[in-house]
């Protein structure tokens, strides 16, 4: 099929795209989402506001330990080595490579990503688990979203349909910090079946501090509270690690039942894929 | 809308709607049909080009996204007098194709990676070949094929007569 008619605006401000998503406009971002579903007709936007002309959108910075990430910056930039600093930079390094490919690298971005909320998003799950803040911005003015309160179904956010989300954020890693991202799919540019991300502070050989994030384990991305508490407090092994792979299993994970993926074998391939994460985290 | 597309260097004037995707603009406007379409969703990569000189779906761009900036499709790879592309070249040394229908998208995607970096190595190129469906080959031909022009360029026999 092909996108239904629609008026296209190419806003070069801000200001102009909060006006227009005012007046009922949709955001084109990266569109390696909006325009599938456009020729699908799933989406059928009676006016796209493409933010792509819009300067400054496209900044990535670092400054009072948070990363701040515009709503412009490609999944790809995420690819190479130093765009973020330190552990953190690390685990996005990691995460990108799983993320379709290059071409659609190239064009998608990681704030479009939060704003599409897929349940199987590497981004959105890594959102979550990074206490990472989302910024909206619409003609009532700017506030701030923690992702924990963001993402409240698929596809479903607390964004109001006439919110810019202009940025998002997220506080640096320490250098004492691990990091991992696995992931389980069934062809190389398939959606997750089960992604895990994870970063592990171990201090004086115990571990300091967890945060584990999961990709398609419920209807929206999670971060496993029950695995983090079964590793803190403890010292690194495969043992303790099998443990908190079993808590995020039975008590963080929530999944839906998928063609080729039943609840049981997600279960299963969460339990394993956690513990593997936190393994290849655990900092040398 | 009235807008211009620039593809291989020549210019088309064209009045489309907005929800005309590049891919149609270039095949049903200006006339380029090497440029293939297969899903339509971002999945097969049939339809890649280069925007910009980055490899991207051209089923997933709109044509008014487009105006102004410089698009490279597969009618762009040979010589002006035919000579085909380097690339072009290890394909068929390496039968990198066999119905074709994939063919022009694959081209264009190594066309990008080599032109970002001439040392592709041999793991990037498997990866790379990961972004496009082909249901001919088996993928290891193409695979050949984009190394032994990645390798030819790094020999300095990569004569590509456009740049
Ligand atoms: C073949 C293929 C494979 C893929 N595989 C993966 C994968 O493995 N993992 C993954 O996570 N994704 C995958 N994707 C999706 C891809 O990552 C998209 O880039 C991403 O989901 C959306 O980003 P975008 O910038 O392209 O947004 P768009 O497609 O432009 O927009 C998506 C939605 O978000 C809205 N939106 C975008 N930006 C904003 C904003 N700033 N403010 C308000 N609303 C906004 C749009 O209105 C639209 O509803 C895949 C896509 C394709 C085509
Ligand atoms: S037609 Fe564009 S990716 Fe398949
Ligand atoms: S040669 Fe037939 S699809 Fe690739």
């Amino acid at each position: 099929m092909k996108p239904a008619a629609f008026d296209y605006l190419a806003p070069h401000t801000v200001a102009e795209a909060v006006d227009a998503l005012g007046a009922g406009a949709q955001v084109l971002a990266g569109g390696q989402s909006l325009l599938l579903e456009m020729h699908l007709q799933r989406a059928r936007p009676a006016v796209v506001a493409d933010i792509n002309h819009v300067p400054g959108l496209d900044a990535l910075t670092v400054a009072d330990g948070t990363l701040t990430v515009g709503a412009l910056v490609r999944h790809r930039t995420f690819g190479s080595p130093g765009a973020v600093p330190g552990p953190l930079g690390d685990l996005f390094g990691r995460a990108v490579g799983y993320i379709a490919h290059p071409p659609i690298r190239a064009r998608g971005t990681m704030v479009g990503s939060l704003a599409w909320a897929h349940p199987a998003s590497e981004w959105c799950a890594l959102a979550v688990a990074l206490d990472a803040v989302v910024e909206v911005r619409s003609t009532r003015g700017t506030r701030e979203i923690p992702a924990g309160d963001y993402f409240r179904g698929p596809f479903q956010t607390a964004r109001e349909p006439d919110e810019l989300l202009t940025a998002v954020r997220y506080p640096l890693l320490g250098p004492d910090t691990g990091v991992a991202f696995t992931e389980h799919r069934r062809t190389g540019f398939s959606f997750a079946q089960v992604a895990v991300g994870a970063a592990l502070t171990v201090r004086d050989g115990v571990i300091a501090g967890a945060r584990i994030g999961l990709a398609n384990c419920a209807d929206r991305p999670l971060r496993a509270h029950a695995a983090e508490r079964a590793v803190v407090g403890a010292g690194p092994s495969p043992l303790l690690f099998a443990a908190a792979g079993e808590a995020a299993a039975a008590h963080d994970a929530a999944p839906v039942p998928e063609p080729y993926a039943d609840v049981d074998y997600r279960r299963h391939v969460i339990a394993v894929l956690v513990a593997r994460t936190l393994r290849e985290a655990t900092p040398v | 809308m009235k807008i211009t597309l620039t593809v291989n260097d020549a210019a088309y004037p064209l009045d489309v709607e907005p929800r005309r995707v590049l891919a149609d603009a270039l095949r049903d406007d200006c006339g380029l049909t090497g440029t293939h379409l297969g899903c339509e969703q971002g999945v097969c990569g049939a339809c890649t080009v280069l925007v910009d000189g980055e490899a991207v779906r051209s089923c997933l761009m709109l044509a008014v996204q487009c105006d102004g900036v410089p698009i490279r499709t597969v009618e762009g790879l040979a010589g002006a007098d035919g000579e085909p592309h380097p690339l072009q070249r290890a394909f068929s040394a390496e039968r990198g194709l066999q119905c074709g229908f994939c063919t022009p998208g694959f081209l264009m995607l190594a066309a990008g990676a080599l032109e970002h970096d001439p040392a592709l190595g041999e793991e990037e190129v498997a990866a790379l070949v990961g972004s496009n469906l082909c249901r001919c080959t088996g993928y290891e031909p193409i695979r050949r094929a984009i190394t032994r022009a990645a390798r030819d360029h790094q020999n300095g026999q990569f004569h590509d007569r456009r740049q």
